[in-house]
């Protein structure tokens, strides 16, 4: 019987939350901080012929104006193509081209107006496409020439092809000649936006021995001290970096930004604090946002429907600059086919430079998109094979032994129970074959089903950690380097220490703010890892600290180590659980009747990095990238005005295979937002951009995200297959709600209407333009 | 264009309490909540009036804080999430509804919802709920548990 574990255990934060009193970065108090803000680029490709800055640095108040030569340092977690600060070229509006620094905001605002740029206008790239067509511009003079950080990315020179993954698996062009069906489609999905209610912001301050102190809203507190310290040559025991609370991240506050800025701000007042803060618009343009992409599926099936062979090529459209993007292209690659036993594939994955914003990881890495293309594709399939879209995904299902993608050998702890997730979304969907079912004239109700998979793609070494220390109550502290977006993976970490310890998790106070001088490691707050990696830290520390419990116990009680039991915030001999002493008269050692002291005080410490994962074979895309995966099924049901174009969205369901469930209300919340996102962004979201690549309006008024009223009835359900090498089996869940909406959202209109709707987002206008064409 | 760089004395009745606060013209009350009395719930999600995140109650109305002047507020009952106390029915109802991740939305929701009670003591039907909270934006949730927590607020009444 668990204790902690499975139990709806409140937010370890949620009363800091309600009250006010949970700070976010831009909360800390400002006397006496300077203000930086940003001039940015009006042209998605231009020259940079002068910059003046003269009238700005001559406005009372001024401190400092930079711009791109005061900065000759590139960045970047995989490849050192960005500048902080735009030198010579600007690749996409929106880029920051001077920063000035000033006594306060409104003057800093006043003096960036006061920059004058002259700039000479370059040809313009809006697609991968058009980035691959020959002859096309090239966005970097010399795209292989920057220097990688990772051995794995392969950049390819003369082109704007940033990198390359393939997957190679048996023999596609035979297996396609035994097909009896064959669907064969081109999608589209542009760029859109994470759009946390926190815009980014940071903060820094140099010490006079030269400490850099930086408080951000960053997802990877760890990389911000890494690669600050890479770049500006500063010992990374120097750089000490905070983060409070941070308003939602979904990816878009992995990247190191804003950050770099606050310490060049910083470094040119002679180190006085500065804070960096962007308007909303320019955390939508400037910021990076997420990927589009592009996509040229094939899938063939022999006549019962099954699988014989798929052949993917996707395009990513990452932007100006690589940030992440190529390993979300890898991402892509390794679960490119969808969970399906597919045993003849060919996928190449590209990461195209273009003139948009560039791209970081979104919630679910990349796997949102190439989830539309292929559950999309396999919903055409269903149709011309004539099957239940449902049972055509039941037929194919992935099951162990199958080979997945990158030809890692499917098991039950690997990959979940795919065929129990269709078998319970049918009923908690109430699907009905995917018709559309006319209830009035002009107006049908259908359902679309999508599969979700997704493993992760961490650097194979990385790393997490966690400390426990004891209160005099005997109630415990836990400190570990996991970030609180509102993941609620703080709190699921407590539940596995007290479950350890077997105390009531209200005995367990999480130290919610990182700091990275006296947190441990850990890798970073993303690809929804923290129970499987902090857990494991979390779990060696306890095991840890049980064991200096035991010691301590015996000694106070006379009796071997082994007798000892640790439960309920006592220690105790098996033998007599009578005798036993509470925590708080033995962690900090134990003072006997006659005042003689025993034993030492207890601190828990746990490690944990993570192994047997492997780089991809460049030619065949061998190799396992993550620790396991994570299954499941969703069905989304539309009411569609036919004549109108126009829709509700009446249910989402998900059934996903999670492992196991440590806390059902946080998780079953977790997992409607993320559907609730992927409904927003597959129904709405996506940047405008002109034809000379400058995005239309990037504001909230016109770009719209989901508002309370257009809210589905979400139904969430799980199935529970422990996966082996996780801490109590729990897999990664928390970004996945999002990976299967758009293809669902998709498919349920496409059996409204009767087409095949093929890029998002699916807006009312966009389904009438492509009802109008298919009638003409 | 004529600039107003000069601060004058403001005096703002937050939270049953008057403040006085130098503020230019142009300073919005977000913005002096914030930077000159440290009532940091109300927060700058976009400074547009579109995401409601800097909710404040003013004479028991919701009111955008970005939208309105510090020299504005002046003569009316403001009241911020810090105002709540920490015991108001939609502060545990938020709790115990599960009605925010993040949080960063929060505070806003609170004062629209606080607003909504004081200015429909009775539960008003569900369409009166929705177009209140739609002034609002959350990035995480998916309303459900917002909704819920609007419902549970009543009920502990
Ligand atoms: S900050 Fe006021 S509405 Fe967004
Ligand atoms: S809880 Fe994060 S925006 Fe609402």
């Amino acid at each position: 019987m668990y204790k902690a574990i499975g139990k709806n255990i409140q937010r370890k934060e949620a009363w800091d939350k309600v009250t006010g009193k949970a700070r976010y970065t831009d909360d800390l108090p400002e006397t006496g901080i300077l203000s930086a803000r940003l001039l940015t680029s009006k042209y998605a490709h231009a020259r940079i012929l002068h910059i003046d800055i003269s009238e700005a640095l001559a406005l009372n108040g001024v401190k400092s104006v930079l711009t791109g030569s005061d900065c000759p340092e590139l960045f970047g977690p995989l490849v050192l193509d960005r500048p902080a600060l735009a030198r010579d070229v600007v690749r996409y509006a929106g880029e920051p081209v001077a920063m000035v620094v000033a006594k306060d905001e409104p003057t800093a605002e006043q003096a960036v107006r006061l920059i004058k740029v002259e700039y000479e206008q370059l040809p313009v790239i809006l697609t991968p496409l058009q980035a691959l067509a020959d002859g096309a511009y090239l966005i970097h003079s010399k795209t292989n020439g920057y220097r990688k950080v990772s051995t794995d990315i392969y950049p390819e020179a003369g082109t704007n092809i940033a990198s390359r993954y393939r997957m190679r698996k048996g023999d596609i062009k035979e297996a396609f000649d035994r097909c009896e069906f064959i669907v064969r489609q081109r999608f589209f999905l542009p760029p859109s936006d994470h759009l946390a209610m926190e815009v980014r912001t940071a903060r820094a301050e140099i010490s006079s021995e030269g400490t850099v102190l930086i408080t951000t809203s960053s997802q990877s507190p760890y990389a911000v001290q890494n690669q600050i310290s890479k770049a500006f040559l500063i010992p990374s025991g120097q750089i000490h970096v905070h983060v409070p609370f941070v308003g939602g991240g979904f990816g878009g506050k992995a990247p190191v930004t804003l950050e770099i800025l606050a310490v060049l701000a910083s470094r040119s007042v002679g180190g006085k604090a500065v804070r960096v803060t962007i308007p909303r618009e320019q955390d939508m343009v400037s910021a990076p946002c997420r990927i589009g992409l592009e996509a040229d599926i094939r899938i063939g099936a022999n006549k019962e429907g099954i699988i014989q062979a798929m052949e993917l090529t996707y395009f990513l459209d990452c932007g100006a600059y690589t940030d992440i993007s190529p390993y979300m292209t890898k991402a892509i690659a390794v679960d490119c086919t969808g969970p399906y036993h597919v045993e003849n594939l060919s996928c190449d994955a590209l990461c195209v430079y273009t003139n948009h914003t560039y791209a970081t990881s979104y919630r679910s890495f990349a796997r949102e998109s190439c989830t539309f293309c292929i559950e999309r594709a396999m919903d055409m399939l269903a149709r011309k094979c004539a099957l239940d879209p449902l049972e055509l995904r039941i037929k194919n299902a992935i099951r162990p032994g199958s080979l997945t993608p990158s030809q890692v050998l499917c098991t039950p702890s690997l990959t979940g129970d795919l065929t129990q997730c269709l078998n319970k979304v049918k009923l908690l969907s109430e699907w009905d074959g995917g018709n559309a079912l006319t209830i009035k004239q002009d107006t049908v109700r259908a359902k679309g089903i999508a599969c979700l998979w997704k493993t992760e793609t961490p650097p194979t070494d990385a790393v997490s950690g966690a400390l426990i220390t004891f209160n005099p109550d005997g109630s415990v502290n836990l400190i570990t380097g996991v970030v609180e977006m509102g993941s609620g993976g703080q709190t699921h970490l407590a539940q596995i220490l007290a479950e350890k310890l077997r105390i009531d998790p209200k005995q367990v106070h999480v130290v919610m703010e990182v700091d990275t001088r006296a947190a441990p490691k850990h890798w970073k707050t993303v690809a929804s890892m923290t129970e499987y990696m902090a857990g494991h830290a979390v779990v060696r520390a306890s095991d840890d600290m049980i064991e200096q419990l035991r010691i301590n116990g015996a000694q106070a009680l006379g009796c071997p180590a082994e007798e000892i039991e640790v439960a309920n915030g006592r220690v105790y001999s098996r033998k007599n659980p009578e005798n036993f002493i509470a925590f708080k008269d033995i962690v900090h050692g134990y003072k006997a009747p006659d005042g003689s002291s025993i034993g030492e005080p207890v601190l828990g410490r746990g490690g944990f990095m993570l192994k047997g994962l492997t780089a991809l074979d460049p030619q065949t895309g061998k190799g396992k990238t993550g620790p396991a995966w994570t299954l499941g099924a969703q069905v989304v049901e539309v009411e569609a005005d036919l004549k109108t174009c126009t829709y509700r969205i009446i249910s989402a369901s998900t059934v996903m295979d999670v492992g196991r469930v440590i806390n059902p209300e946080s998780m079953r919340s977790m997992v409607a937002g993320g559907m609730s996102m992927g409904i927003s962004m597959a129904s709405r979201e996506a940047f405008s951009y002109n034809s000379e690549g400058i995005p239309q309006a990037p504001n909230l008024r016109t770009y719209k995200l989901l508002h309370i009223g257009q809210e589905p009835d979400f139904r969430v359900s799980f199935v529970e297959t422990p996966e082996s090498e996780s801490p109590y089996g729990v897999r990664s869940y928390s970004e996945h709600g999002i990976i299967g909406m758009a293809a669902a959202l998709g498919n349920a209109l496409s059996a409204a209407f009767g087409a095949e709707f093929t890029s998002l987002p699916l807006t009312p206008e966009k389904l009438w333009r492509v009802l109008s064409e298919e009638n003409t | 264009m004529v600039r107003y760089d000069g601060k004058t004395v403001v005096s703002l009745n937050v939270n049953n309490e008057t403040h006085e606060v130098a503020a230019r013209p142009s300073d919005l009350l977000l913005d002096v909540l914030r930077e000159q009395l440290g009532l940091t719930a109300a927060k700058p999600g976009c400074k547009n009036g579109d995401c409601g995140a800097c909710t404040v109650m003013v004479d028991g109305w919701p009111a955008k804080s970005c939208l309105m002047l510090a020299v504005e507020a002046q003569g009316h009952a403001i009241v911020t999430v810090e105002g709540l106390g920490g015991t108001a029915a939609v502060q545990k109802a938020f709790v115990e509804a599960n009605a925010f991740q993040c949080g960063y939305c929060t505070s806003g929701f609170l004062m629209v919802c606080q607003a909504l009670k004081t200015q429909h003591p009775a539960m008003p039907e569900e369409y009166v709920i929705e177009e209140w909270l739609q002034s609002n934006l959350c990035r995480c949730t998916g309303y459900q548990e917002i909704r819920k927590a609007v419902h549970m607020m009543y009920d502990m009444t």
